[in-house]
């Protein structure tokens, strides 16, 4: 199996507080790879790291064998390895259909800024937006959906720019069930019939177990464990840290 | 150079700069207040000082002492504020920031022009008839009006700071600032506390107005410097902290006056406004690098 | 290239060439106000790329406008005289500019007036567009006045005392109202300022650069963390502005006559503030708020001006005060709240409520 993204010996801390310790993972083309962890292990701050939003104190971030430490987030999502957020960000005074069209990147030169939006563009949103099952809202301003549609527009908004990898920060946080199960599905689809590979971190253990083939574990900065979901589930480590008895 | 040369024009400099930076940190203590309580950056400000200045002028005119004006420059600014806010601010006060600068602004021209056409435009002084302490064989010379406005400003400050602790209108006040909607819940009458907050800046204002009637000089146009300056105080200082508020109103006038006596009277204003650009830009680049957009 | 209007904005479009061609004709005797009214709507609508698309509320375009006018003029001057003794003499009482010398200078003044001041916003922008919210606003209003103090203070382009402008010349066998004579000119000149200024936003607004300015304005913290530069949007959007307002104040200067630092060139209290309401009255981050702002702010100035003589500044105070505290979303505003569909907002209260579900068998 190749390595689509290679992390070692990552560290970062902000003032005194260490939120990445010495952290180290790879994670294979094509997989669906978790990370667990209470809250403030770090886990949010290993993904900034990663795309490039605030830079590193040591260690080396390799993405398709390419060192990412020294890259602009601009030049990483142009690379293909696009992310999420948790609290979503979207332009809330826009409409769907617009939110996408922003997203879309072209060249990167400043002749960009003045092109016309192509037709193609808009064809390629509308079919990502019912992707996702927000067609019927394309119209509607972003600010008026709900948080979880938020976060599926949010998802378009990255597929639009046809990533390698996809980052992804709690994904279900905040959704109804049934919503929930959709989700799950569509990131299978993505997985499967887009090749895209996913690192998400996600609070809700039915839905990792369904849709990880490897899981990290954090805990105060650290990776705690990795490995199959059933071995993670069944690790006293996690079990101590992270899930509780009740698991 | 010419500072270098000459010691006792440092010290002039020095002298005139902290007499006149105390009445800056008298009005902007005031703008301080209405910002922090009420969220409004209030452009009127300096008109308010110079109609205050105006109402003291009026007395000197009239052949009466100028010092008889300074309450009532105080009183009557401190009922046109009142009046203001009854007809005009607190239909702002909880809008977009920018809809209370714009307001304001029309305010001030309102204000600006009102005293062009009651006043006129030419320059006014009201002769306060205290006399000039000569010093140092007469190299440094020091009107004893300007100790005067200095001494006011600065117990008008602690009188006004006192109130806040210990009035409870005061103490409302307080509460309101530091949170609105949980001093409201608390029983707080807050569109009252806007109104009285309004009000006293503006009799602050009036009372810096009529000092600087009788040290400096008047003219229907000079109010947004005065606006300007307190701005750049505020947001040197930080709201509601008074020492802060008043080392940087001496600060402040002490580089003006350095800087008019080096560069030349005439580009005293357009130095002011310089700063102020230059104060804002350094202080968003030291916000920029700390922003935070990441989760 | 009208292909793409539909019916509103066609009537509107008639409607002002329409005043633009018929007024040397059927309304001479408002000339001048007439050119003032094609400048408002300049001032206005390059006001709104920041203040109204972008959100940065700014009350520094005055700045271009008023080194427009000072370049302009100092260069129709210099392409015959010294700039210094021309100020000094008090103008043309005493230089008098040949025809030649005088559409030299028309041309390399009016473009002067455009580059400069796209220079300058160039270089302040990428210091002062950091600022954020009203610390924008009130820097931009502290670059406006220093710049009226500095201007006051140049000897050359006569200190505060202002200076002339070149004066239409006279050409030996035309009467003096030759090309219709000044006014025409100048009023021709602004009604095409105007027009470019008009297509060149139209085409703008719908290129990828219109939408990142709203986006900005929506959220520039994501625009940001996306990897948007917004900064080049944000300084390049001023530079066209800057570019605009300043061939605006090269014309108004040569209509005014007379050039002085904080009254005609500098005007923050005036024009600076006009272009803002301009553009709040009719509805700020559109393309024709500004148009019929400047329209119906016009009529209401001269309307001041005629029967307040003497107060008329005191009643726009007051008319500043009434559009903000009553009318803050402007006219367009007004209709979209009441006509969403004209402005192809859905009210599709069936797409608003429907449920969120996701295919799952394709
Ligand atoms: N910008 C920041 N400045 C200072 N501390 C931060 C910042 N972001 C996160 N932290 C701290 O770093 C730690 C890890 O945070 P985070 O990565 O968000 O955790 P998680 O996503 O796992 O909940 C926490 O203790 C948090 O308080
Ligand atoms: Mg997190």
């Amino acid at each position: 199996m190749t390595k689509i993204l290679e992390v070692t010996d990552v560290s970062k801390a902000y003032g005194g507080v260490k939120a990445n310790e010495d952290i180290s993972l790879s994670i294979d083309q094509g997989s669906i790879v978790g990370l667990i962890g209470p809250n403030g292990s770090g886990k949010t701050t290993l993904f900034n790291s990663i795309v490039g939003a605030h830079p590193i104190d040591k260690g080396s971030i390799k993405f398709n064998n390419e060192e990412l430490s020294t890259l602009t987030v601009d030049q990483i999502s142009r690379r293909g390895l696009l992310r999420t957020f948790q609290q979503t960000k979207i332009y809330g005074q826009m409409t769907c259909m617009m939110n996408m069209k922003i997203s879309k990147k072209l060249t990167g030169k400043f002749s960009d800024m003045f092109q016309t939006i192509p037709k193609e563009v808009e064809e390629e949103a509308e079919q990502i937006l019912s992707f996702v099952g927000l067609y019927q809202k394309r119209n509607l301003r972003a600010g008026e959906l709900s948080f979880g549609q938020q976060k599926l527009l949010e998802l378009a908004m990255a597929l639009i720019n046809a990533p390698k990898m996809l980052i992804l920060d709690e994904p279900t946080a905040g959704i109804n069930p049934t919503l929930i199960n959709g989700i799950v599905d569509r990131l299978i689809k993505v997985n499967k019939k887009y090749n895209i590979t996913l690192f998400v971190i996600e609070h809700n253990m039915r839905v990792i177990m369904n849709l990880a083939q490897k899981i990290y574990c954090m805990a105060y900065g650290r990776i705690l464990a990795e490995g199959k979901p059933e071995e993670i589930k069944n690790d006293k480590k996690v079990i101590d840290a992270y899930l509780g008895a009740a698991h | 150079m010419i500072l270098l040369q000459a010691p006792f024009l440092n010290l002039q400099a020095l002298l005139d700069g902290l007499m006149v930076g105390a009445i800056f940190a008298f009005v902007a203590y005031g703008m301080a207040l209405v910002w922090g309580v009420m969220n409004i950056i209030n452009i009127v400000q300096g008109e308010f000082v110079i109609l205050g200045g105006y109402i003291t002028f009026t007395f000197y005119k009239m052949g009466l002492s100028p010092f008889i004006g300074i309450p009532f420059s105080f009183l009557l600014l401190f009922c046109l504020g009142f009046l203001i806010y009854r007809t005009i601010i607190f239909r702002v006060v909880s809008r977009d920031m920018f809809i209370s600068i714009l307001a304001t602004f029309g305010i001030s021209i309102v204000v600006q022009q009102l005293m062009n056409i009651g006043f006129g435009s030419q320059v006014e002084t009201a002769n306060s008839g205290l006399g000039t302490s000569f010093l140092f064989d007469g190299n440094i010379t020091l009107s004893h009006i300007k100790i005067f406005s200095f001494i006011v400003c600065l117990l008008g400050a602690s009188a006004v700071i006192y109130f806040m602790k210990t009035s409870k209108l005061g103490r409302a006040i307080r509460a309101t600032a530091q949170n609105a909607r949980a001093a409201r819940i608390l029983g707080v009458d807050t569109e009252k506390v806007y109104c009285y907050t309004y009000a006293i800046n503006a009799a602050i204002c009036g009372l810096a107005g009529s000092l600087v009637a009788m040290t400096y000089t008047l003219h229907p146009y000079i109010g947004l410097p005065y606006t300007v300056r307190s701005f750049m105080i505020v947001i040197v200082a930080g709201l509601g902290n008074f020492p802060a508020v008043l080392a940087s109103g001496l600060g402040l006038g002490t580089i003006e006056e350095f800087s008019a006596y080096t560069l030349g009277q005439e580009y005293r204003i357009g130095f002011v406004f310089l700063m102020l650009v230059l104060i804002l830009v350094y202080r968003s680049r030291k916000l920029a690098k700390k922003r935070e957009y990441l989760k | 290239m009208f292909a793409d209007f539909d019916k509103k904005e066609l009537t509107g479009l008639a409607f002002l060439l329409f005043l633009g061609i018929s007024t040397p004709y059927l309304f001479s005797g408002y000339r001048i106000q007439m050119a003032e009214l094609f400048l408002f709507m300049v001032y206005a609508s390059t006001w709104n790329i920041q203040g109204g698309k972008m959100g940065y509320n700014t009350f520094g375009n005055i700045v271009f406008f008023g080194v427009g006018m000072y370049v302009c003029a100092s260069t129709q001057i210099a392409v015959a005289f010294p700039l210094g003794e021309w100020t000094a003499a008090g103008g043309y009482k005493t230089f008098v500019h040949t025809p030649q010398q005088y559409f030299l200078g028309i041309p390399l003044g009016i473009l002067l007036a455009g580059i400069v001041p796209a220079i300058i916003a160039l270089i302040i922008g990428s210091a002062l567009l950091v600022l954020r919210g009203h610390y924008f606003a009130i820097g931009t209003l502290g670059l406006g006045i220093a710049s009226g103090e500095f201007a006051t203070s140049l000897e050359i382009i006569g200190g505060g005392q202002g200076m002339t402008v070149p004066f239409w010349p006279k050409v030996a066998g035309l009467p003096h109202t030759f090309l219709g004579g000044g006014v025409n000119f100048f009023f021709t000149l602004s009604f095409l300022l105007f027009l470019a200024v008009f297509f060149f936003l139209r085409w703008l607004y719908k290129t990828r650069f219109g939408l990142i300015l709203t986006a900005i304005r929506d959220n520039e913290d994501k625009a940001e963390s996306m990897g948007i530069p917004t900064m080049h949007y944000k300084v390049t959007g001023w530079v066209f502005s800057a570019f605009f307002m300043g061939i605006a104040g090269g014309i108004f200067g040569n209509i005014n006559g007379y050039i002085e630092p904080t009254e005609v060139a500098f005007a923050g209290a005036t024009v600076g503030v006009f272009m803002v309401l301009m553009t709040i009255l009719g509805g700020k981050g559109t393309l024709w708020g500004p148009i019929i702002g400047a329209f119906i702010f016009q009529l209401f100035k001269e309307f001041f001006w005629t029967y307040f003589l003497g107060w008329q500044l005191v009643a726009l105070g007051a008319l500043i005060i009434g559009i903000i505290i009553f009318f803050p979303e402007g006219i367009m505003g007004m209709l979209r709240q009441k006509y969403p569909a004209l402005f192809g907002e859905v009210v599709d209260e069936e797409a608003r409520l429907a449920q969120v579900t996701i295919n799952t068998d394709d």
